[in-house]
């Protein structure tokens, strides 16, 4: 990571205001209010229908579209470049005598930089969004997509205004809205042509659509004679009807809201009020996005209808706002529409920023894998240019799990005058950032698979195959040992298989297909060994794995003589706590009676929760076991662990560690749980460093003298 | 479908719905409201009254008599400074509370987005369920200037707080008229 983007996260921490503003919205909540009565899958699927096919045909749609424009009375200009783009609504200005513009917000015209263009040639520009006026008056790019001035605060706006209207003013939002809709209106009347985006283009009728809620895109688009809307060609979709869930998912997703005050359709030009015709031109502008489209991974990413509930919900995006995640386009798709629109290399830096929780996912309209496509970006980054030495030597060592395991064995040792009741809280020198507010949790003495080997097992017809993963295995073996109980209490008998080694989900991470393909490798057959019912995982990451990544990672890498043994894999699969609760639903656990009821809280690892799928299962089983859930504010929300992310962005992690914190000492609750040892070292070290009085466990040793 | 349009738009933010009976109910209020607004020919009080199939629903002198302030042509100057914009609305939506113009003529623009209060008349009979079902009535090849009109003009664009009013109206009264049954020209 470039310096100037450490120390642009280090500043976007240390003003807090954006991160404020999004929390006070309190963005689930309404959102699902606006939701009420609308199946939310059957409309997102709608629409990645939509749009995807739209994706498939966007230089056929862009000719039909211009065809029925045209015939509309529409003058259509199709540009390749942002260049053409430019050059054609400056000529226009020149040839129409243009002097000055109103615009309404639109991302097309940031992406080409087109205030700035005009500029050169003596016409001003000047944007009617309020929060985009505001970012021009403060000479800055958007934070976010939708709210465009939302890292700015009141107190800053006033300021601006001031300066503008050369009046004193008081920070009142209310008032300084009246105060920009005086300076704005004149505007529009002075105005000789009216810039707009477009949120659709529909082919069949030769329509744009515009929606906002200030009302600006209709005056933009009714005062001035002239009106040009510059629009990507994503923004097509085939038909009339096709604009209905756009629509209904648009608003809703963006603002919460039901609709947005205004949404035009804009067919063909109609007369000014003088009587005259206005003149509409719009500009269909491809700048890569036809490449994109043939591209099989990232055609996906133009299903995106611009709603920013990526950023809303982005753990991160709301810590480090957006200047720092993003450009033009901010957030988790802003990463990856800059890689196609601006260049690969400015999005390889904000890609680091993605810790993969998957949030964006869940609520994406276009149903786009943004995690999935920024993971594609750092892929393409890896292999093109490789990654850095130390980087990759250590994913080289946790893929070889003899090198790796000695390693581990050799710090058991070397920590030991660091180490104290299990943790190591103060590190020396350089590395003591590490151990700043989080604890660090020490390398036990005998790993899991020594301890294991002294297990006395019942024999019995049916057998689980224990994956245990690096963590649980060198970290935390007392919860392996509490799974083997509880497993044989079910009549299971649990099989070690000595082979296996990493999951490969950090090499994953990191972009190194090849290396994750290898972790695979390594650990299919063993698992197969002694053909287990079951295989059971204690770590979250792991699961996803067994269950969904190395299927995918083989088949990516062209190792498909593998694929049927994987698949075997992932269909006997379990996440530990998702088997329990199968065995107690089965009666094959009987939970015991008249047990001390205790509190705990359930965090969601993201790796269970989005990309599993296991949320029910543990609560059902923790429940069943007799613990009381009182479940956190944000129980879903990452902790900020992400593997590696905790040392590449220690600043952000701790950051999220800390709100997680906080959530958990508001339940009440005795212990927190989460079934991801990963997680587990991050909340256990956080709840050490505060002096916490509640207790981090894996939810294994929480229920191991629970069953009868 | 009323009872969902009512509650939808007035969520919408500075929106209020009423319904009258008839057209001569609907009538008497919009002049009680002329009156309470104080409507008088002055900028920044007078109103503009779009083309509207209402319209030849009363004797139009006379009520310009009674409000002096009162315009049926729309200028964009008249617009600029009026303080109340009435038009016919072709349909509404329950499922969002919204109403869709048919905008093509600039006059339902005009007086709808600039005005500070927008007086939105829409026959009980033309509500609909939603844009699916609007896309059945209206459509591009007809309609050039569609726009779909939900609550009043708002921003949230400072600190996220709520503030209404901003480019266009900051007020939104809906007339919902039972008997008002006019095709044709309706806006």
């Amino acid at each position: 990571m470039k310096e100037g983007m450490s120390a642009s996260i280090h500043k976007a921490l240390e003003n807090q205001n954006l991160a404020g503003i999004l929390d006070r919205w309190n963005y689930p909540a309404t959102r699902a209010k606006a939701f009420e009565g609308v199946d939310f899958e059957a409309l997102r699927s709608k629409i990645a229908g939509i749009k995807g096919e739209a994706a498939g045909r966007l230089d056929e749609l862009a000719e039909t579209f211009k065809k029925n424009a045209e015939a509309n009375g529409i003058k259509v200009f199709r540009a390749n470049s942002a260049e053409a783009a430019r050059q054609y609504i400056a000529n226009l200005c020149k040839e129409k005598g243009v002097k000055k513009i109103v615009k309404s917000k639109s991302m097309a015209t940031e992406e080409i930089h087109l205030n700035h263009f005009l500029d050169e040639f003596g016409i001003q520009s000047d944007e009617t969004d309020l929060g985009e006026w505001i970012c021009q008056l403060a000479h800055q790019t958007p934070s976010h997509m939708v709210m465009p001035a939302l890292h700015l605060t009141k107190e800053e706006i006033s300021d601006l205004f001031a300066e503008e209207t050369k009046q004193p003013l008081d920070n009142d939002i209310q008032k300084l809205v009246k105060v920009a809709r005086k300076a704005i209106r004149e505007k529009f009347f002075e105005a000789d042509m009216g810039i707009s985006g477009a949120n659709i283009a529909i082919a069949e009728t030769g329509s744009i659509v515009i929606c906002t809620n200030e009302g600006n895109a209709r005056l933009v688009t009714t005062l001035p004679k002239v009106h040009v809307a510059l629009v990507g060609l994503e923004k097509l979709v085939p038909n009339y009807t096709d604009a209905a869930p756009i629509l209904a998912a648009l608003p809703r997703n963006a603002t919460s809201q039901l609709m947005t005050s205004y949404a035009s359709f804009i067919s063909a030009p109609t007369l000014n009020d003088d009587r005259t015709m206005k003149e509409v031109h719009i500009v269909l502008m491809d700048n890569n996005r036809i490449k994109m489209a043939e591209d099989p991974k990232f055609k996906e990413a133009l299903q995106c209808i611009r709603c920013a509930a990526c950023l809303n919900v982005c753990p991160v995006y709301r810590l480090v706002t957006g200047h720092v995640f993003g450009d033009i386009y901010t957030g988790g798709i802003g990463t990856i529409l800059t890689a196609w629109f601006n260049e690969l290399k400015s999005a390889e830096d904000i890609q680091a920023l993605c810790i993969g929780c998957d949030k964006c996912k869940e609520i994406c309209p276009g149903k786009i894998d943004i995690p999935g496509l920024i993971l594609e970006i750092r892929r393409r980054a890896a292999t093109k240019e490789g990654l850095p030495f130390i980087y990759k030597s250590a994913l080289q060592v946790i893929n070889n799990r003899k090198v790796f395991h000695t390693m581990l064995r050799t710090a058991s040792v070397l920590q030991k005058p660091f180490v104290k009741e299990g943790f190591i809280r103060h590190l020396p020198m350089f590395l003591s950032g590490l151990s700043e507010y989080r604890s660090l949790p020490s390398v036990a003495a005998v790993p899991f698979r020594d301890v294991f080997k002294t297990i006395k097992q019942p024999k019995c017809t049916e057998k689980a195959a224990f994956y245990a993963g690096c963590a649980l295995d060198f970290v935390y073996p007392d919860a392996g040992v509490a799974i083997v109980k509880i497993l044989n209490k079910a009549g299971i008998e649990v099989l070690f298989p000595e082979e296996q080694s990493c999951c490969g989900i950090p090499h994953w991470g990191s972009g190194s297909f090849d290396m994750a393909a290898d972790a695979a490798e390594r650990n299919i057959l063993p698992l197969l060994e002694g053909n287990p019912e079951y295989v059971v995982v204690s770590c979250a990451s792991c699961t996803t794995a067994l269950k969904k990544e190395w299927i995918k990672i083989l088949k990516e890498q062209h190792r498909e003589s593998l694929i049927p043994d994987a698949k075997k894999v992932a269909s006997r699969t379990y996440m530990f706590t998702e088997l329990v609760d199968k065995l107690i639903k089965e009666k094959r656990l009987t939970p015991k009676e008249g047990i001390e009821l205790h509190t705990l809280t359930y965090h969601d690892s993201c790796h269970a929760k989005r990309h599993v799928g296991v949320f029910k299962e543990p609560r059902d089983a923790l429940s069943a076991a007799g613990y009381e859930i009182k479940e956190m504010n944000e129980c879903d929300t990452c902790c900020g662990m992400g593997g590696s992310y905790t040392l590449k962005q220690p600043e952000i992690s701790m950051q999220m560690l800390k709100r997680k914190l906080q959530n958990i000492e508001e339940t009440g609750a005795e212990f927190v749980t989460a079934e991801c040892p990963g997680c587990l070292i991050q909340l256990r070290g956080g709840l050490d460093k505060s002096g916490s009085k509640v207790k981090a466990i894996h939810p294994a040793e929480l229920m191991v003298d629970k069953f009868k | 479908m009323f009872e969902n349009f009512k509650a939808r738009a007035e969520t919408s933010g500075n929106t209020e719905v009423k319904r009258f009976a008839t057209t001569a109910l609907a009538l008497g209020f919009i002049e009680e409201f002329l009156e309470k607004e104080e409507v008088k020919d002055e900028t920044g009080s007078y109103a503009v009254w779009a083309k509207s199939p209402i319209l030849e629903q009363f004797d139009n002198e006379a009520m310009a008599q009674k409000f002096p302030g009162l315009n049926f042509k729309v200028t964009r100057e008249l617009a600029k400074g009026a303080k109340v914009g009435i038009t016919q609305l072709k349909w509404g939506l329950a499922e969002t509370g919204s109403m869709a113009q048919d905008s093509t003529d600039v006059e339902q623009r005009l007086a709808s987005a600039l005005a500070w209060i927008h007086v939105a008349i829409l026959p009980t009979s033309k509500i609909i369920a939603d844009i699916p079902a609007l896309m059945t009535k209206m459509h591009p090849k007809y309609d050039k200037y569609i726009t779909l009109i939900t609550g009043a003009s708002k921003t949230a664009d400072i600190e996220r707080v709520l503030a209404i009013g901003v480019h266009g109206p900051e007020r939104l009264v809906i007339v919902c008229v039972d008997d008002l049954e006019l095709e044709g020209v309706a806006s």
